[in-house]
């Protein structure tokens, strides 16, 4: 992968210890924001390793979202007290195996069609969810507690308290994002990112790029199914909604708005959407009109996304600089 | 009666066909032709609908209305071509999608913020409104035959042009090679304008036409879009004959599975488009 700058990593430094300090100080309700943000950077993330670095572009990667999500309300939800050691697993085995099965038809076809066969595939398990009456149809479902996070019998965090589940939940977004990093500069990274360069060339040294698509394929998925997790776990909520296309749609707008194939992208990406949709309700009734315009700005005026603004404007205080020693 | 209750349920299959034709005809050109996703051709057929609810008020005729509201949709194409599809050419897939998916947010707004929430309908007019007697207690109305109709007067049209007439030579030429047709000095900029706004008038009249039978409310292109993408897939991207088979199909199919299997009919349409593209990953008809 793409080696990190320093200005960036020293950005995302300041910004991991924002987040760690935030809450001390800040009102609940942008602690609460700040959870979704998290959530949905997670979601991102994922979707980058996917479409920044695979080169496969899925409008279907909501499906995991909510599977992840019902995974925890169809099987804990009705429980008053559950292990997340048990709950966790169930929704990462059951997305990875909707993975396996959505990708392993997807990656046969490519460009177009592999767009508009997630997007199907995707929506077949949407309307599942939304017609049968086994899982609470288009009502959703509500999930009556929070997971225990036990070590034996000790306690280790309690996740009904809103800063514990903050801190939990930014926990896991830097493991995801290291996670994420490691594999991209392992050489199933290397391969990954070949394929979305050239296919014909990787498989030409011998590669099995079908698989490695594949595999691609199944781990963002399954990191999707642990952001549905999480938002199933903070929200005590699900709704079919979370499976539908508009899902997806959305979370491809947050990758390509942050920044494709740089993984921090999705991060600014995700604060900038939720913030954006938090902040204009408040100015008009119509606001989607004023989001739809700056994301058809974003496209027009700043393609790369706006993490590509960071590369500008740290460029220009770094070339004054060097014109200032070399003078 | 058995037989009667499933030729109903056919025409009604084959009137719902031909509507996903209209739609998904544009919008298998404008990916064919232009290599543009548009996911906001599903706002034009909500638009159309609108349209045509909107000037059938003003003007108390429906025909009036689809009159008046043809050109209306056709120059909203033309704008919206100029102002951000011409930009996207030159442009991957994703920021088409990431760009349409703008423009139905700013469509859908848009709708709420000139009509409203609420859901509405338009009248049958009444030339229209009778229906036939097939038995005695089963009826079929007159206004669905008379929308198969003009869908089937406006597909012999769209073959005429496109196969007889030098446009729709440009434009199969289009389809097939794009460098190639631009090198014998077609116009491609202004043949995808054409394209464009043609399509947009298909898909808005075939939300004019379904007016009377479909209620409108907000989001209902969202519905059509996602079904007529199904139907371009399966039919194979540009070909118009493609789009018309998996109209049929999806059409009578998604009818009969809704008074089959209510409880599985979405599914029943992308089982199929899944079980067609692992069977063909082109679709039917490759585009030609």
């Amino acid at each position: 992968m793409q080696k990190i700058t320093k200005p960036v990593q020293l950005f995302l430094l300041i910004a991991l210890g924002f987040a760690l300090w935030f809450p001390s100080v800040g009102d609940e309700f942008y602690v609460e924001l700040l959870i979704n943000i998290m959530i949905i950077a997670i979601f991102a993330m994922s979707l980058d390793l996917l479409v920044g670095y695979t080169g496969l572009v899925s409008l279907g990667h909501a499906a995991f979202f909510g599977i992840g999500a019902y995974g925890l309300g169809i099987f804990f939800g009705e429980m008053n007290q559950y292990s997340i050691w048990a709950a966790l697993p169930v929704s990462l085995i059951l997305t990875a195996l909707a993975a396996v099965v959505i990708g392993w038809i997807s990656i046969r076809t490519s460009g177009i069609y592999f767009i508009m066969l997630t997007l199907a595939l995707a929506q077949m398990f949407y309307y599942y969810f939304f017609e049968s009456k086994l899982y609470g149809g288009d009502d959703g479902m509500f999930i009556s507690t929070k997971p225990d996070v036990n070590f034996g019998s000790i306690q280790l965090l309690d996740l009904g308290n809103e800063h514990t589940f903050y801190y939990f939940t930014l926990g896991i977004l830097v493991v995801v994002f290291l996670f994420l990093v490691m594999i991209l500069r392992a050489p199933f990274g290397q391969v990954i990112t070949g394929i979305c360069a050239n296919e014909q060339r990787v498989r030409s040294l011998g590669y099995a790029t079908q698989r490695y698509k594949l595999a691609s394929f199944v781990i963002a998925g399954t990191l999707a199914g642990l952001a549905g997790f999480l938002e199933a776990a903070h929200t005590g909520f699900i709704t079919p909604s979370y499976l539908g296309w508009h899902e997806s749609g959305n979370i491809l707008v947050v990758v390509i708005l942050g920044g494709l194939g740089t993984l921090y992208g999705p991060i600014i990406g995700a604060v900038a959407l939720v913030l954006l949709e938090d902040f204009l309700p408040d100015i008009t009734e119509h606001w989607k009109i004023v989001l739809g315009m700056i994301i058809v700005c974003v496209v027009l005026f700043l393609p790369n996304g706006i993490s590509s603004l960071s590369g500008k404007i740290f460029r220009i205080p770094s070339q004054i600089m060097k014109t200032i020693l070399r003078g | 009666m058995e037989f009667s209750f499933y030729l109903i349920q056919l025409l009604n299959g084959i009137q719902y066909g031909f509507l996903l034709f209209l739609v998904a005809s544009g919008l298998t050109l404008v990916f064919g032709i232009m290599d543009v996703i548009n996911l906001a051709h599903g706002s034009f057929y909500m638009i159309g609908a609108y349209l045509a609810f909107w000037l059938t008020g003003i003007f108390g005729s429906l025909f009036l209305g689809i009159v008046l509201a043809i050109p209306l949709a056709v120059a909203l194409g033309f704008v919206v071509e100029r102002l951000a599809i011409a930009y996207l050419y030159k442009k991957g897939h994703l920021h088409q999608v990431l760009l349409t998916y703008a423009l139905i947010l700013i469509f859908d707004e848009a709708q709420r913020f000139l009509w409203g929430n609420d859901s509405h309908g338009v009248d049958i007019p009444a030339a229209l409104s009778g229906s036939i007697t097939l038995t005695d207690i089963q009826v079929y109305p007159v206004y669905r035959l008379f929308v198969s109709f003009v869908c089937i007067v406006i597909g012999v049209g769209m073959f005429y042009v496109i196969q007889k007439t030098k446009l729709g030579m440009t434009i199969r030429a289009g389809a097939s090679n794009r460098q190639m047709t631009q090198a014998l000095g077609i116009n491609i900029e202004r043949l995808f304008t054409i394209v464009f706004s043609l399509g947009v008038g298909l898909a808005a009249f075939a939300g004019m036409i379904a007016a009377p039978i479909d209620s409108l409310y907000p989001g209902m292109g969202d519905n059509i879009l996602i079904i007529s993408l199904v139907v371009v897939v399966i039919g194979g991207i540009g070909s118009i004959k493609g789009a018309f088979v998996g109209a049929m199909i999806i059409g009578v199919s998604s009818i009969f599975g809704k008074t089959l299997f209510p409880s599985m009919a979405s599914i029943v349409v992308y089982a199929m488009m899944a079980g067609i593209l692992i069977w063909k990953p082109q679709g039917l008809f490759k585009s030609a």
